[in-house]
């Protein structure tokens, strides 16, 4: 475990800021406490600061989580936002879709929001930018990307892809195997 | 050998005999099943010897025989039923040998676990019956024949066809042909041995043997297994307590109170078609599901890490924890993580929890759960947790639910019927004595919130609880024994077939599928009072370590050395000459009293000493030992330097 270097930090934030905007600022201190990032292996764990240097006490080959796990960094040095990072986006994200219960499970899936299963979309949504959705009753259901604008999605072909799915809770029973270290 | 195998042969029916009666769900589908195959038994000995079903069960004694001797049926379709099975529990044969309390209750099996209906779990039990019936067969004849006097091998050979030997005992005139049968005779002996006095004819070991011996007929355990649990409880209660093991515990899931409250949640499952109830008066987070039209393990709630699929036994250890916000806790063995999230969402994921798992691929699905759950203030490691004393302490809440042999979830994993032997409890309870030691070491006793360790294993047997809770006790007198506070459960042993308790241990807590409905439990709270007596002894190996009794002054030793040289040259014939000796002689000469000096330290003294001197030089105790094999014949040093090591402590 270690910190982000300069650049790492840089290219975490820089996709964090795709989902939550100017709440950004939000993430390192929150509610007086003060919250880290750490990098482990090629996952970045976002984690209080306390707990972050208990972890030191553990060698790197055993400590296998801390805090919570935002994503990991690919062999070509992306960053790549894990579901397991939506607990820290939901409730700070700025743009959302809510989807109407008969288009939880497909998205739960692993398929794409189509514009006639949204029940509620926020305002202003330009193309191609980070897009939290969830369920009707507020339930974080996962993340993705735009497709169109919200003034596009208005007048588009109910079958027409309004969110590409990124990322959607049913990861957690699909690809535990390769999404915990 | 050569007589099991011969009447193994002419057992196990026909996979088409056996499907035709699984269609039959009556209450009595062993009886029946069992009846049918009594008649059908003679064409089947001129059928194929059928089916690779039983090799699934490693069962008991036959096993070794049988598995030569079974061949695939004809029957492809049939077949695939058989493998179903066959998986089924070869599943659950990959599992460690180790068991842990909620061992099953992770998403894997879950959609599984609840889309197999009641009806699916009359099926499994009919086809893990069958096996067992399959083996009772044999194991009657071979058992048969031995109570009824000595019976020769044909005899045994016509049991089957229902030809008895009538002996001089009346008990014994019938052997029980159908599972009834076996169950009337248990009833009855149950019954006589409750009073003896007035309804026994017989000694009542005779009794027990045969109680005993129809226990592993109709339920399939090994007999020494039996045996084992038939000595927990009286016999009426060890019967409950058997049947009991056949029927699976209710499918109950813990409110994840972190994200959602049990009211919310519980509107939310029945909206979607799940039939649940609070769990009862003792838990605030259980929900009990009777049945549920979509899988309860994939349910968009479940996903979004409103509940945890755990049983019920499992909320147990951590209620009686009671880890209070801002605590540091440990949990040693925490896959698949039902406790360790339960213990976050008690301190309201604050403090920090340390999650330890010895396995890797087991921490996989602990991560999984605790990032589902939203537990942010834990660090998952993974070291033995014996070791991690050394890691971190300093902790006010251990929990420590040990592996162990899982005799308490039998109805979760039947293998334990016949898989666990002798050795399993004695190096189960040994790796348990450390994990608790170790965990009681790691706490701090002066923490505010009163230092803590719960105990928990999900066995039943005297040896993994009371006796190692005893042994803590023993070893550490620093902790003492406190009320664990759950509602429920019996008090645990304070004696055990002639074996003294501690006094306090009616403070732990048992509990037994029979009595609450949940799995085989134990509980025990320690609350440590003062530092461990063990820091104090490494203080005083520390300050051992430190006297300069090791060092070793070269010039001190050389007339002695010389001297002891001297007499060796002289024995073996060699005048020895006045000048000194070569580099490399003088070398070993001069590094022998060393060694010379710590080899009857080692015989007098405790191991630490000895370790010690290889600690302070490692280096040169290293050449020492070359040095003593290469010249060890030419040296007879061990008076003086014995002396003079005695001299100078």
């Amino acid at each position: 475990m270690r910190q982000l270097t300069e650049e790492e930090t840089k290219i975490v934030f820089e996709k964090l800021s795709g989902y939550i905007g100017q709440n950004i600022s939000q993430l390192v201190n929150r509610s007086g406490e003060q919250f880290v990032l750490r990098i482990q292996k090629d996952r970045v764990y976002y984690v209080s600061d306390a707990i972050a240097r208990l972890a030191t006490s553990v060698a790197r080959p055993n400590l296998l989580s801390l805090g919570t796990c935002l994503g990991k960094f690919t062999k070509t040095n992306k960053f790549r936002l894990h579901i397991t990072a939506l607990q820290v986006l939901a409730p700070l994200a700025a743009n959302k879709v809510w989807v109407k219960a008969n288009g939880e499970m497909p998205f739960l899936y692993g398929n794409h929001v189509l514009k006639a299963h949204i029940g509620r979309i926020s305002d202003d949504i330009p193309e191609h930018t980070g897009v939290l959705v969830f369920s009707m009753s507020d339930l974080p259901l996962g993340f993705g990307v735009s497709a169109k604008s919200t003034a596009e999605v208005r007048h588009a072909q109910p079958n027409a892809i309004t969110v590409f799915r990124q990322s959607d809770i049913g990861e957690f029973l699909r690809d535990e195997d390769s999404l915990f270290a | 050998m050569g007589r099991r195998a011969k009447s193994r042969q002419q057992d196990p029916p026909s996979l088409e005999e056996f499907n035709g009666e699984k269609r039959v769900s009556t209450n009595d589908r062993r009886a029946k099943r069992r009846a049918k195959r009594a008649t059908a038994e003679a064409e089947n000995k001129s059928k194929s010897k059928s089916k690779s079903k039983s090799k699934s069960k490693s069962n008991s004694k036959n096993e070794d025989d049988s598995d030569s001797e079974l061949e695939l049926s004809d029957d492809e379709s049939e077949l695939e039923d058989a493998k179903a099975d066959l998986f089924d529990s070869e599943d659950d044969q990959q599992q460690p040998r180790t068991m842990f309390s909620d061992d099953d209750d992770n998403e894997e099996g879950l959609e599984e676990l609840n889309q197999h209906t009641a009806t699916h779990f009359m099926d499994s039990d009919e086809a893990d019956s069958f096996d067992e019936m399959a083996e009772e067969d044999d194991e009657f004849d071979v058992e048969g024949s031995d109570f009824e006097d000595n019976e020769n091998d044909n005899l045994i050979e016509d049991e089957d066809d229902n030809e008895e030997e009538d002996d001089d005992e009346e008990q014994e005139e019938k052997v029980p042909q159908s599972a009834t049968d076996y169950r009337m005779r248990i009833m009855e002996t149950v019954k006589i041995l409750e009073n003896l006095s007035e309804l026994g004819k017989r000694p009542r070991s005779q009794y027990i043997e045969q109680l005993l011996s129809d226990i592993c007929e109709y339920y399939g355990y090994s007999p020494y297994m039996a045996e084992k649990y038939f000595h927990l409880f009286s016999p009426a209660e060890a019967i409950e307590f058997f049947e009991a093991n056949e029927t699976p515990r209710p499918v109950v899931l813990r409110t994840n109170t972190l994200k959602t409250s049990r009211r919310d949640l519980m509107q939310a499952l029945v909206a979607r078609g799940v039939n649940l109830q609070p769990l009862g008066s003792w838990s605030k987070v259980g929900l009990q599901v009777f049945d549920s039209q979509v899988p309860v393990g994939a349910t968009p709630e479940y996903l979004a890490g409103h509940y945890i699929l755990q049983a019920a036994s499992s909320f147990l250890p951590v209620m009686a924890l009671n880890p209070t916000p801002g605590e540091r806790v440990l949990d040693m063995a925490a896959a698949p993580g039902g406790k360790t999230t339960h213990i976050a969402a008690m301190m309201k994921d604050t403090g920090v929890v340390f999650a330890n798992d010895a396995n890797k691929s087991r921490a996989k699905s602990l991560i999984a759960n605790i990032h589902r759950l939203g537990c942010t203030n834990t660090i998952v490691t993974n070291y033995d947790a014996r070791e991690y004393g050394k890691v971190m302490t300093g902790f006010s809440k251990i929990l420590l639910d040990a592996p162990c042999s899982g005799t308490g979830v039998v109805s979760k994993d039947p293998q334990v019927k016949t898989s666990r032997t002798e050795k399993d409890f004695v190096q189960l309870p040994h790796l348990q004595k450390q994990l608790l030691l170790t965990a009681i070491d790691s706490l701090d006793h002066a923490a505010p919130q009163g230092a803590v360790v719960v105990y928990s294993t999900c066995s039943v047997m005297p040896e993994e609880n009371e006796a190692v809770v005893d042994y803590a006790l023993r070893k550490r007198p620093n902790v003492e024994l406190v009320d664990t506070e759950l509602p429920i459960g019996v008090p645990g042993f304070v004696s055990y077939r002639g074996k003294q308790f501690n006094s306090k241990m009616n403070l732990t807590r048992r509990y037994y599928p029979h009595t609450y409905n949940v799995d085989g439990f134990f509980v025990a709270k320690f609350r440590k009072v003062g530092p461990s007596p063990t820091t104090t002894k490494e203080k005083e190996e520390l300050e051992m370590l430190q006297e300069p009794f090791t060092e070793f002054d070269a010039a001190q030793d050389e007339d002695l050395v010389e001297k002891s040289l001297r007499r060796s040259l002289k024995r073996r014939g060699i005048k020895p000459s006045k000048g000194r000796p070569t580099a490399t002689e003088s070398k070993s000469v001069e590094s022998k009293p060393d060694e010379s000096e710590t080899k009857p330290v080692e015989s007098v003294e405790s191991k630490p000493v000895e370790s010690e001197s290889v600690e302070s030089k490692p280096e040169k105790t290293k050449e020492n030992t070359k040095h003593k094999r290469k010249h060890e014949h030419d040296h007879s040093h061990s008076k003086h330097a014995k002396k003079d090591h005695k001299h100078r402590r």
